[in-house]
């Protein structure tokens, strides 16, 4: 079915397509289409689920572990702060190990209050276990929502997934897409058949504690399952291009990287953005390439290092930043290249809080890294303001009152 | 309703780690007693977590989640989603009873927004709160239960600041029940519970859980401490439902006239985390600001409204 929807909007549609049975969320800008188009589809009879209003984001999540432990397939939605909120829940989701899948809409985490893009909400919660996967277009936003099921619920992998898309640059502009029915989800995805469920007849114990003696290996198993996903997301990709037609890539996706000597690197739409840049630094006879990462976790390292060791230069765009060190996604391409080329990598942090990100700023960057003219991190896009010197000039006079040198 | 009429089957194993004469473990053997092998249990972060026994064994024989701390009334809105689900696939037949076992710390405080949230949007669970009247798990700390005077590692001098009410906020929720019980007597409680699983809705039930290392009393004296609450005051036994609250047992008796109530002193003498505040001049005034207390809550629960004036 060919819709002209919102990022968000085409997540709700496609929450119903795949058959998701329990939705647990809590509003929050730029989430709340995804929850209000829900809420309004069970309410008019169009999606057959329990919708579970909760009073919090921690809630939220605590809802979404106990349905999809009881054995409901499980859906939920956030952003920034909500994110933030929920993080205790997101390693218990993990480490008790559901298959639920969430949408976060990747928004700055404030102060200041700030609802535009950046990926430092999800970015934070790295460490979780989750699987996280970085979206480029409506229609990916579409598909991925599909497969993330088929992965997530694969036995061999049993992660929750967090699905993000920019906010407002996928949330809250329209797109035509195509969101299959429910009928041609299903042949792609089964219903849903859970590896536990609630049964009084087989009484298990969930999350009981566990000593020294034990723990380490629960937390490997974690790991075991986010090493399985690499390939469970290959195998998912290729089929689904093969049911639906369509390729976003697996892990990463790759353009023009056959034959190129430069490299760009990033995740989201930023990544659609430098699409362009390549073009035009092609037409220039730059020979430049992108890659972009898609899954996040598991980290593609042997796609980075098999793409980009026999390139001359690599420029990794953040829309985040880990203080004290450089961008997180800077980190894990330079670490997955240690040893294997001595390529140089140089970070540019741009477009957090939602500022605009353009082809030509991603090419006049990419320019400099590309002939070595970078330092090893750079904010690429601050610039002080006059606001800024308000607040510098307030600090003075702070300084001159409270007689502080 | 006798004793013999409860049920032999155990679904609360030996082999636990509980300490001797831990009241969440007896409590917990009545409840499930009452409510029998179609219940799902979810275990709020407490004592309970711990003494059910350690992976890969369990004492508890029920389908049983263990919840983080401030998640018991939104864990259990996941579960009772979950439980529809399934009926809805044609997957069970008899919908399981969810009870979510949870301390007072996990239900005053860390908890009460999830719990409140839940019974709000009218929940289908049941939720006991085994009060403690402290944090016992993390070694004895304060919480919105402990009453005033009472010793513990966060209030060595004595807790200044008295007790919250909380079924009193259960009730304000409106949901169809609300009960308190005492150990000392298991025949209400047990007959509480059973009328409970017979309701829809949240229900909201609290157990006096006296903790012997914690208020500083021999394990042996667990049901006398118990029931020193009830004869005292200190802890009244009451149901509310259908917009009514009626009291029980011995509470009843006193209020009717029946029974003399015991003064507050004579169970703050069983515990030794009052004897900092009994010895000393303070201690006077909190013991009677603890009777003002009952008297105050007797009045509020018969419906008691302030005159307007
Ligand atoms: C978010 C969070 N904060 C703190 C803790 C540590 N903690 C575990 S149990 C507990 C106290 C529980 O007190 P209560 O609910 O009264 O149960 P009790 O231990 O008395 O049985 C605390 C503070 C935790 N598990 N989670
Ligand atoms: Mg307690």
């Amino acid at each position: 079915m060919r819709v002209l929807e919102t990022g968000n909007h085409l997540i709700a549609l496609v929450a119903r397509a795949v058959g998701v049975e329990v939705v647990s969320a809590y509003p929050i800008t730029p989430q709340t289409q995804i929850i209000e188009k829900i809420a309004e589809m069970i309410s008019n009879g169009e999606m057959e689920a329990q919708y579970i209003p909760v009073e919090s984001e921690h809630s939220a999540c605590a809802a979404l572990v106990s349905a999809s432990l009881t054995g409901a397939r499980a859906f939920s939605a956030t952003s920034a702060h909500g994110l933030a909120y929920m993080h205790e829940m997101l390693h218990y989701a993990a480490g008790i190990r559901v298959p639920v899948v969430m949408a976060n809409v990747n928004r700055a985490i404030g102060p200041g209050w700030n609802i535009w893009c950046d990926h430092q909400d999800s970015i934070s919660q790295r460490d979780t276990g989750w699987l996280q996967v970085y979206i480029s277009s409506h229609q990916e936003a579409v598909d991925t929502l599909i497969q993330a099921y088929r992965i997530t619920e694969n036995y061999d992998v049993m992660l929750p997934l967090m699905l993000n898309l920019d906010a407002f640059v996928l949330s809250h502009t329209y797109m035509s897409a195509d969101v299959p029915e429910r009928e041609e989800v299903e042949r792609f995805l089964p219903k849903y058949k859970p590896l536990w469920k609630l049964d009084t007849k087989l009484p298990v114990t969930h999350g009981s504690v566990v000593y020294p003696s034990e723990f380490s290996e629960t937390r490997q198993s974690m790991e075991e399952g986010q090493e399985n996903a690499r390939d469970v997301i290959r195998e998912v990709s290729r089929e689904f291009e093969s049911v639906f037609g369509r390729w976003h890539g697996d892990l990463v996706e790759t353009y023009r990287m056959e034959d190129a000597e430069y490299a760009i690197v990033a995740m989201g739409t930023i990544a659609s953005e430098a699409r362009v840049t390549v073009e035009r630094l092609r037409e220039h006879g730059c020979n430049a390439g992108l890659l972009r990462v898609r899954f996040f976790r598991p980290f593609p390292k042997d796609e980075i290092a098999s793409c980009l060791s026999g390139t001359k230069a690599v420029v990794v765009f953040d829309r985040d930043f880990s203080y004290g060190m450089s961008g997180a996604l800077f980190t894990e391409v330079r670490s997955s290249l240690y040893s294997k080329s001595d390529v140089p990598v140089f970070n540019v942090i741009v477009g957090l809080g939602g500022r605009d990100v353009t082809y030509e700023q991603i090419e006049q960057i990419s320019l400099l890294g590309f002939s070595n003219e970078l330092d090893e991190v750079t904010w690429g896009d601050s610039h002080l303001t006059e606001s800024h010197m308000v607040t510098f000039e307030l600090l003075g006079k702070f300084r001159e009152l409270y007689g502080l040198k | 309703m006798d004793f013999k009429s409860i049920p032999e089957d155990e679904l609360f194993l030996p082999g636990n780690v509980a300490c001797q004469g831990c009241p969440s473990s007896l409590g917990l053997r009545i409840a499930l007693k009452a409510l029998g092998r179609n219940t799902v249990l979810l275990v709020v972060a407490s004592c309970t977590s711990v003494l059910q026994g350690s992976y890969p064994f369990s004492a508890i024989d029920v389908p049983l989640i263990n919840v983080a701390f401030a998640t018991g009334g939104a864990s259990a809105s996941g579960v009772a989603a979950g439980i529809k689900v399934l009926k809805n696939r044609g997957e069970i037949s008899k919908e399981p009873t969810v009870l979510v076992w949870a301390g007072d710390g996990g239900t005053y405080d860390i908890g009460i927004q999830s719990l409140s949230g839940a019974a709000e949007r009218e929940e289908n669970f049941i939720y006991l709160c085994y009060n403690n009247e402290m944090y016992s798990n993390t070694g004895t700390q304060r919480s919105g239960a402990t009453p005033l005077g009472a010793w513990t590692t966060t209030t060595p001098a004595g807790k200044a600041q008295q007790r919250k009410d909380i079924a009193q906020i259960m009730i304000a929720h409106r949901i169809p029940y609300v009960a308190t019980v005492s150990l000392a007597y298991p025949l209400d409680f047990y007959t509480k519970i059973l009328k409970a699983k017979n309701k829809e809705g949240t229900r909201y039930i609290e157990l006096l859980a006296p903790c012997p290392p914690g208020w500083k009393f021999p394990s042996s004296k667990l049901i006398q401490v118990s029931r020193m609450a009830v004869q005292s005051g200190m802890w009244l036994l009451y149901e509310h439902e259908d917009g009514e609250t009626r009291f029980n047992a011995v509470t009843k008796r006193i209020i009717d006239g029946k029974v003399r109530k015991r003064p507050v002193k004579d169970y703050l003498e069983m515990q030794g985390r009052f004897s900092k505040v009994l010895s000393s001049e303070e201690g006077k005034e909190a013991e009677q600001r603890l009777e003002d207390e009952v008297s105050e809550s007797i009045r509020r629960l018969k419906g008691w409204v302030p005159e307007y004036t």
